[in-house]
């Protein structure tokens, strides 16, 4: 047994890198280049606002001058300032609920795609017919009124929320790989579930995974926006732009800038996340769906 | 066919069950004191205690929940936590705060599907009959960036257009004492944009790509050499045969819909269910909060059911399943 036993593995990890040309698509590009700038001005803006994000700064709903180029806010807080700083916890808190939707989507859509035993399955399946028969705004709330508008209640309940097609998603590929040749031969020698899970399907469903994190993506960004927009997420004086758009609603004739500029932001994140996911989906050949 | 209708029936009911107690259970058990919850942390001991009993705070947890349920399910909604002080029982009876909005709530939903269904079809046709050239393009890039907008930034960017730029349109719904919506119509137009955009972007690419599918079929190039016009492929094949993922596509719209106006009330102060719901959750109405959720989860199963029907109705081979 010295050996090394053959690896019928079509790994498709490997080709993955050369499927993903990604310069073949214009739109992807821009995409990809505006999610650069955004990603920017959310890690460096903090250091470069001019102003505190909470201090008033001047009177309130100031127009843009040579002090505030963006004006002030209901408050008299600077503008530009708090833009500068409402970018970390959207992208961050986006990009956690979309981690804990594949800590949990994943291993159930896994396990449901692979087991045998038909009760797993349903348990799993069931759970996840019962998560997408709420109206996702509506269970977000849900979970609001009941966690307090606990900020890290409310990216648990995105995660669950994005988990519940994630999760369908997963399942189907698994079924589809566990029925391959490489997978029998490797039940065939013996080896143990977890191992060939992790080592004979998980590599064969990266392109599933891979045409779904940006949409998965895109999607946490929109719900976390929301939730925020709606005041069940993060409280004032966070600088967020979601809670900024709701804030300044009231004051959008006298400076615009205080509603418009977030609002572009948060669009533009949304709009490119969604341009390079279908890009990739375009060079994987995998038919994009929208998760909602 | 009726076997499968009543297995779907069956599993909605004892899926809206287990929502209830999820509903109940995030509500109630994990805020803990209703009556507290809304009162606050200074309310006079004798004031708590006629709240706690109003709402059966002090009963079991499994009374409650029981009591809640079975009354729901009669019609009889119970009463608001938040109107309850200092008000007769009549005006804060559920059923009568919420029957208004969830009317005005139906004319926005109803007005959005009926403008929703012949757009997505026409542009999704047109589309596809153009399909790589610009127009195509165009469509797919606007249909893109419509999809990806978040409800309440779409709503904020019609906004500041219509109403702060062009003062066409009124920014929020205000409606005077005595007035349905349907009087005042302008307050209609920026909602109804607003769920339209998100809505009929995506029905447009599904429309579009399941007519070009059909275009490139054996039938319809039978059809070409037969030398059937070209309308005449388009409406009498091309299109039936588009028609049940188009049809499931728009139906999934209709049940985003019941999310949607949630956001979108809120961004005009429309006033509606989906309204009244997010000041309920704002003012720890618990009780509101609980009936009006789980009345939007009921409506969004049903609306799940009644496009299974329509599926099975228009594909035969799954009448069978």
């Amino acid at each position: 047994m010295t050996a090394p036993m053959a690896r019928t593995t079509p790994n498709d990890a490997r080709g993955l890198g050369r499927r993903l040309r990604l310069a073949r698509h214009p739109a992807a590009v821009v995409g990809l280049i505006l999610l650069a700038v955004i990603v920017t001005i959310a890690l460096i803006g903090p250091y470069v606002a001019p102003f505190s994000p909470t201090a008033v700064a001047d009177l309130p709903f100031a127009t843009p001058d040579m002090h505030h180029w963006l004006g002030t806010d209901e408050l008299g807080r600077d503008v530009l300032s708090r833009v500068l700083n409402g970018g970390q916890s959207l992208l961050g808190l986006s990009v956690l609920a979309t981690a804990v939707a594949y800590a949990i989507g994943l291993p159930a859509g896994l396990a449901a795609g692979y087991t045998r035993s038909r009760t797993t399955n349903s348990i799993i399946m069931r759970g996840v017919d019962v998560l997408l028969s709420f109206p996702p705004p509506l269970l977000l709330l849900v979970v609001a009124t009941g966690a307090n508008s606990n900020i890290w209640a409310m990216v648990l309940a995105v995660g669950l929320v994005l988990a519940a097609p994630l999760t369908r998603i997963v399942r189907a590929g698994t079924l589809d790989v566990a029925q391959r040749a490489y997978v029998e031969a490797a039940v065939a020698r013996g080896e143990h579930t977890g191992r060939i899970l992790r080592r004979e399907v998980l590599p064969n469903i990266l392109s599933v995974i891979f045409a779904d994190v940006g949409l998965r993506l895109s999607y946490a960004v929109l719900l976390i926006a929301s939730v925020n927009f709606l005041g069940v997420g993060l409280q004032p004086p966070s600088s967020d732009w979601g809670l900024m758009i709701a804030e300044n609603r009231q004051g959008l004739n006298l400076n615009p800038w205080m509603v418009i500029v977030p609002a572009m932001l948060v669009a533009i994140i949304t709009v490119s996340i969604n341009l390079v996911a279908d890009g990739i989906a375009r060079t994987l050949g995998t038919s994009i769906e929208r998760a909602r | 066919m009726l076997r499968f209708l009543l297995r779907r029936i069956a599993w909605a009911i004892v899926t809206l069950w287990i929502v209830s107690v999820i509903v109940f259970a995030a509500t109630s058990v994990l805020s803990g004191n209703a009556a507290r919850a809304v009162l606050g942390k200074n309310a006079a001991p004798a004031t708590l205690h006629a709240l706690e009993s109003e709402l059966h705070l002090d009963r079991s947890v499994f009374y409650q929940y029981w009591y809640w349920l079975s009354h729901f399910v009669r019609g009889d909604f119970g009463h608001s936590a938040a109107s309850v002080i200092g008000s007769d029982t009549a005006h804060n009876s559920i059923i009568t705060l919420i029957a208004g909005p969830a009317a005005n709530s139906a004319i926005l939903a109803v007005i959005t599907v009926i403008i929703m269904i012949p757009v997505s079809l026409l542009m999704g046709v047109l589309a596809a009959t153009r399909a790589g050239g610009w127009m195509d393009h165009v469509t797919a890039i606007v249909s893109l960036t419509a999809i990806s907008l978040p409800e309440f930034v779409t709503g904020t960017i019609l906004v500041a257009i219509f109403a702060t730029a062009l003062s066409w349109l009124p920014p929020v719904s205000l409606i005077g004492p005595g007035q349905g919506v349907l009087d005042v119509p302008q307050i209609l137009v920026l909602p109804i944009l607003t769920l339209l955009a998100a809505t009929v972007a995506e029905c447009v690419r599904m429309v579009r790509s399941s007519v070009i599918e059909a275009l490139d079929s054996d039938y319809v190039a039978t059809a070409r050499l037969a030398g059937l016009s070209e309308s005449r492929i388009m409406f009498s094949y091309a299109l039936r045969n588009a028609l049940a993922p188009s049809v499931q596509v728009i139906a999934l719209n209709m049940q985003w819909l019941v999310g949607g106006i949630v956001v979108v009330e809120t961004v005009f102060s429309y006033p509606g269910l989906g309204r009244l719901f997010v000041s309920a959750v704002n003012l720890r109405d618990i009780p509101t909060t609980q009936s009006i959720a789980l009345l939007l989860a009921a409506i969004y199963i049903a609306l799940n059911i009644l496009a299974d029907l329509i599926i099975t109705f228009l594909v035969p081979e799954l009448r069978l399943a």
